[in-house]
């Protein structure tokens, strides 16, 4: 089991940190124009972001966790060269009901599948049930983000609520699933 | 007259905001610091932002209420961490927090020797009554720390702070000036 001393922000291969608003732009910029990863990460349309721009966002970002406290968001980078490779946020939270939204993303198609999204998963719960101390969290993911689903399946997330048909891409209609992850059935994987 | 800024093993100076935010997004990514120094769940802000709130607080120059200072070591005049004091003159007290970002300096005396200065600053600089801090129960080693410095503990809210699952106090300590001026009486003979 986890105790206080726990570092919360040092996996095995990645490590958690803030923003790095000289160098990290231009790596997400990269990751912007790629219409699959984009396509994954929102239901919103996908579009193509400069440096410059995504720079922009990182301050609007900012300011949102300010304001709104709300928000919790990390930069994803490898250990061995503090490389960003995604972003793991803990959004949406309702502090009186204890509950919140994850988002994952690891930006470029190489570095996925390497078992790093499930190293910043790990991670990012431990960080939602106890450092935010949260009952919850859910997730959001369209029917086609194979990768997410079965990542979510193994975490043991349950598919609570399907959204029939919510999403149209590429002329197709595609369900939107929301799954949830209660604190004690992390508690008890986490002993397991 | 004794040097103010200076103790057995640190000095106070006050870096620039930039040194400053450099060091703090660094400390800040150790869980086990920033959760003995405080209660608000870790959120890394990048060294922009932080710099950024350095710089707000020191818009219009020095307060009177609040006095900062960065810490360095003597030996190797390595920047350590940081010690705050909050002032307040109508009932002639103080409140002072501390942390040593740098964790190898853990445990050796470095904070005992910061709050000492912290001390004599609050009492023999500014002239107040008395000298107040919060720890968590959690954090035995501050709790150490500061008895050895003439702290007495005063109180505690019952499990005001959930970790890992469990419930924890929050402790209260403080200093009057008589007790501080007796104990420099002790270590001078």
């Amino acid at each position: 089991m986890f105790d206080i001393q726990t570092q919360l922000f040092e996996g095995q291969e990645i490590r958690f940190g803030p923003i790095d608003h000289e160098k990290d732009p231009e790596v997400e910029s990269k990751w912007t124009h790629d219409s699959d990863f984009m396509r994954m990460m929102d239901t919103t349309p996908a579009r193509p972001l400069s440096a410059a721009m995504v720079r922009k966002q990182y301050e609007k970002l900012e300011k949102q966790i300010d304001e709104k406290k709300n928000l919790f968001h990390f930069m994803v980078r490898a250990r061995a060269d503090d490389r960003l490779i995604g972003m793991a946020a803990i959004h949406r939270i309702e502090w009186t009901n204890s509950n919140a939204f994850l988002r994952l993303g690891i930006g470029a198609a190489e570095d996925r599948r390497k078992g790093y999204g499930s190293q910043a998963l790990q991670m990012l719960l431990r960080f939602a049930f106890a450092e935010l101390n949260l009952f919850r969290v859910s997730a959001m993911v369209p029917e086609y983000n194979e990768a997410a689903l079965a990542l979510l399946k193994k975490f043991g997330f349950v598919q609570e609520v399907c959204r029939r048909k919510a999403l149209e891409r590429d002329g197709q209609r595609w369900d939107l699933y929301v799954f949830g992850l209660l604190s004690e059935e992390w508690l008890g994987q986490a002993k397991g | 007259m004794n040097d103010l800024f200076r103790g057995k093993l640190v000095r106070f100076t006050f870096e620039e905001p930039e040194a400053r935010a450099k060091a703090e997004a660094r400390w800040q990514r150790d869980t086990e610091f920033i959760r003995l120094a405080d209660s608000d769940p870790s959120q890394l802000s990048s060294e922009k932002k932080i710099k950024e709130w350095f710089d707000h607080q020191a818009e219009g120059g020095p307060k009177p209420e609040r006095v900062s200072f960065s810490v360095r070591t003597l030996e190797e005049d390595k920047h350590i961490g940081f010690l705050g004091v909050w002032v307040d003159l109508i009932h002639s007290e103080a409140w002072v927090g501390l942390g040593i970002g740098e964790r190898e300096f853990w445990s050796k005396g470095y904070g005992s020797d910061m709050m000492k200065l912290c001390q004599q600053y609050v009492f023999a600089e500014l002239g107040l009554a008395r000298l107040s801090l919060g720890l968590h129960e959690y954090n035995p080693r501050a709790l150490r720390s500061y008895e050895k410095c003439g702290f007495r503990l005063e109180g505690r809210t019952r499990q005001d702070l959930v970790r890992e699952g469990h419930r924890y106090d929050s402790l209260w300590m403080g200093i009057l000036r008589d007790e501080w001026l007796q104990m420099q009486k002790g270590e001078n003979e």
